[in-house]
């Protein structure tokens, strides 16, 4: 048996805003839809990952249940997401969000 | 019997239900059927009930039905009930037997007319609203009658609304009838409240009456004088008297109705019920006989020149009715009223017989086309011929004893004055002489119609001819009810009215005014004897001022038809004011009419357009061009959406970051 090293709540907690960092700026920079999608889902994650090094260290299943419940909705979202996307391809040949502007004033 | 005087309005009401419901689904016949049934029943009725009435002690004619509750707040309550006593059963004996004359007439005149049910629908609509008027026992319920005639009034005389000329003057009498209509609700209003604050709350009749001598003198004075608006406005006195004539637009037998036998007297009869309240304001008395007196001498004037036949006749009801009341300004109300009653049948039967001339001619009105038609008309013309004599004041027929007794009263009682008795006198001159002009220009001389019209000059139908001779019966017999004691006669109306009336004019109250107008007369006033001396001298006079006015009459359009005009050329300027009737309507339109309509068209432009509209439009502009701004957010790109998002993120964060820093 090795001894894991004991990572410091903080780091798990600042890598976790990294990503979160990371995903917001690539959803309001990147134009491919699919990208911008798996953007959301890094901030998903980000987030995750911030449930459930709080539970863990707070010794509470909350978070964990929590992460689940994200889990799940992710998927659904991905689900319905791709479907517009697909859809939008057939009718439009693209996917750029800057080119889909059409709901507007 | 007298538990179904309702049944004197009732049938009317019922007459106007089916006829407006169902007049169009049956025939003419039947709609004529129903509306003349429904008055001759109303007439009848009100016969057995003045019969019934006259069985029982003087003291003792006095009787009231209520209907129902009407409206019952707090102390206050008022019923539709009806009342009868010697004055109002005389009303409604004159409402309803005129009225079922003249429906009758009305079945022939009105025979070849497509608004047929609708006509006797209205007219059967106002002899309920007449009856409601006459027949009510609180001023709320006379006042619902007094706005319903002149509903009806309006709806008649606008009949032809394809007309615009009938449409506009029926809109004319209507406003004008407002004016006055305002006048008597005030009135109503002051009543109401001065009585209040004795604790009083209440507006029947016998109550008010029991009780007038709670209020002072001033209150009583306004209250009468904003009555007798209402009675200018729905009586055609000066200064309201301009919508009458114009009302001669409706058909002839609304006219001989409404316009000249009932309700344009409704103010008379109104003053006459509210005696009590005049007698105690000698000022207003005065200002009604000053004014009742004016009227009937300056509409004569107008009626001299007029060349159509029912102008001439409109102008001599507003004179007349001028006279009605100079009778019930100086305190004669019996007299007031026998003239009305004497009224309602010669000048209901002249129109009729205008009705009658112009079915002969066509529909022709001027006079100036007419003529001759003595022979070929032969009922029209005879009861023509005695409606005149009864208007021109021929001894013997009614309109000499009502007139008689009022021009007797204007001179003797407490109120009068001799210059009151000396216009009047003038003005039955002028009236004898306009009357019997219209008498020569239609009847005597050759036929001036044209071609085409002469040839079917023919006499009326025998459903028109009868009303015809009816009313000229009554026209002749009417005032034998009235002959003054002077004549030996008994007066019989005199002391029929006098339980509502009271015995005479009461001893003149010490008034300053009053006291002046009557000083003249006052040294001359001995006793008895002189007195009848005296009431035989005016007789004669007025009677010779008739004869006067009737042989000038024969002199300028029988002797001598070129007269008229070299007179008018001689006269050419005070002819040409007279013949524009003073050019009263333009001075009205020039003051009245423009003033308002700058008024109206001021406000319209500058409070309702600029102000009213302006705040809602503007309003609506500034939260257009609010979100004409705001919509710019909209870009339909999803990046600037989530970009938003995140700096509302970003600020809710650092608002709790900061928070939790600094606090």
């Amino acid at each position: 048996m090795w001894v894991v090293p004991t990572i410091p709540p903080a780091l798990y907690l600042m890598l976790s805003g990294v990503l979160f960092t990371i995903g917001v700026i690539g959803a309001l920079t990147r134009r491919n839809a699919i990208v911008v999608f798996m953007c959301i889902e890094l901030m998903l994650n980000a987030v995750n990952l911030t449930f459930i090094t709080l539970s863990h260290f707070l010794r509470s299943m909350d978070g964990v249940i929590f992460a689940f419940f994200v889990m799940a909705v992710a998927a659904a979202e991905a689900a319905v997401g791709l479907a517009i996307f697909v859809l939008i391809y057939r009718s439009r040949e693209t996917i750029n969000v800057d080119e889909i502007n059409l709901l507007k004033w | 019997m007298l538990d179904y005087i309702w049944l004197i309005p009732a049938f009317p009401a019922i007459g106007f239900l089916l006829n407006g419901f169902l007049g169009k689904r049956y025939p003419k016949s039947v709609v004529g059927w129903v509306a003349c049934s429904a008055l001759g029943l109303s007439f009848l009725t009100s016969i057995l009930v003045f019969f019934e009435l006259l069985g029982m002690a003087p003291a003792e004619r006095h009787f009231e039905k209520v209907i129902f509750d009407w409206v019952v707040s707090g102390s206050f309550q008022t019923v539709i009930g009806y009342q009868i006593d010697p004055l109002s059963i005389l009303m409604a004996l004159v409402v309803s037997g005129v009225s079922f004359f003249i429906h009758i007439y009305s079945v022939g005149y009105m025979h070849d007319d497509p608004g047929y049910p609708r006509y006797f629908t209205y007219l059967n609509l106002f002899v309920f609203m007449m009856l409601n008027l006459v027949l009510a026992n609180n001023f709320l319920l006379m006042f619902v009658g007094w706005e319903g005639v002149g509903l009806c009034s309006y709806l008649l005389i606008g009949f032809w609304f394809e007309k615009d000329s009938a449409a506009n003057a029926g809109k004319k009498a209507f406003v004008v009838n407002r004016v006055g209509d305002f006048g008597f609700l005030l009135g109503m209003f002051l009543l109401f409240t001065s009585l209040g604050k004795h604790g009083i709350w209440t507006l029947h009749f016998s109550e008010v009456f029991a009780n007038a001598h709670l209020l002072d003198p001033t209150t009583v004075t306004a209250i009468t004088l904003l009555f007798f608006v209402g009675a200018c406005g729905k009586s055609a006195q000066i200064p309201l008297y301009v919508w009458l004539p114009d009302a001669m637009e409706g058909p002839t037998p609304v006219s001989s109705l409404i316009h000249a036998a009932t309700m344009v007297t409704a103010g008379v009869y109104m003053i006459a019920r509210c005696n009590v309240l005049y007698s105690m304001a000698p000022v207003s008395m005065m200002i009604v006989a000053i004014v009742g007196v004016a009227t009937a001498l300056y509409t004569a004037s107008i009626g001299i020149c007029q060349n159509d036949i029912k102008k001439v006749l409109a102008y001599s009801t507003i004179s007349q009715l001028g006279y009605m009341f100079l009778g019930v300004g100086v305190g004669a109300f019996s007299a007031g009223i026998f003239h009305l009653m004497t009224h309602a049948f010669f000048k209901g039967l002249l129109f009729l017989g205008a009705g009658s001339v112009m079915h002969a001619l066509s529909g022709e009105l001027d006079m100036r086309k007419m003529g001759g038609l003595r022979k070929k008309t032969p009922v029209t013309f005879w009861t023509f011929f005695f409606a005149t004599m009864a208007i021109a004041g021929i001894p013997g027929l009614s309109g000499f004893f009502s007139k008689d007794e009022i021009l007797w009263q204007a001179f003797s009682s407490p109120h009068g004055y001799w210059l009151l008795w000396a216009v009047a006198a003038l003005a039955a001159g002028m009236t004898a002489f306009y009357m019997f002009r219209a008498l020569f220009m239609t009847f005597w001389g050759e036929c001036r119609a044209e071609e085409h019209v002469k040839h079917h000059i023919h006499e009326s139908p025998k459903i028109m001819t009868f009303p015809l001779m009816i009313l000229a019966v009554l026209s002749v017999i009417g005032g034998y009810i009235g002959v003054p004691h002077v004549l030996g006669g008994a007066n019989h109306i005199h002391e029929f009215l006098a339980p509502v009336l009271g015995g005479g004019a009461e001893p003149a109250k010490a008034h300053a005014a009053v006291a002046l107008l009557s000083q003249a007369w006052a040294s001359g006033g001995e006793g008895g004897a002189s007195s009848a001396t005296l009431e035989y001298v005016l007789m004669a006079v007025s009677v010779a001022i008739a004869f006067i006015g009737i042989g000038m009459a024969y002199l300028f359009y029988v002797k001598n038809p070129a007269l008229p005009k070299s007179a008018a050329e001689k006269l050419n300027g005070l002819y040409r004011l007279v013949f524009n009737k003073y050019y009263v309507d333009e001075i009205y339109q020039l003051l009245f009419i423009n003033s308002l309509k700058n008024l109206g068209t001021g406000l319209w432009r500058g409070f309702d357009e600029f102000i009213i509209d302006g705040t809602v439009n503007g309003i609506a502009y500034l939260f257009g061009w609010l979100s004409n701004a705001m919509r710019r957010m909209q870009t339909g790109l999803v990046q600037n959406y989530a970009f938003s998002m995140v700096i509302g993120g970003v600020i809710l964060a650092g608002y709790y970051v900061v928070r939790a820093i600094f606090y």
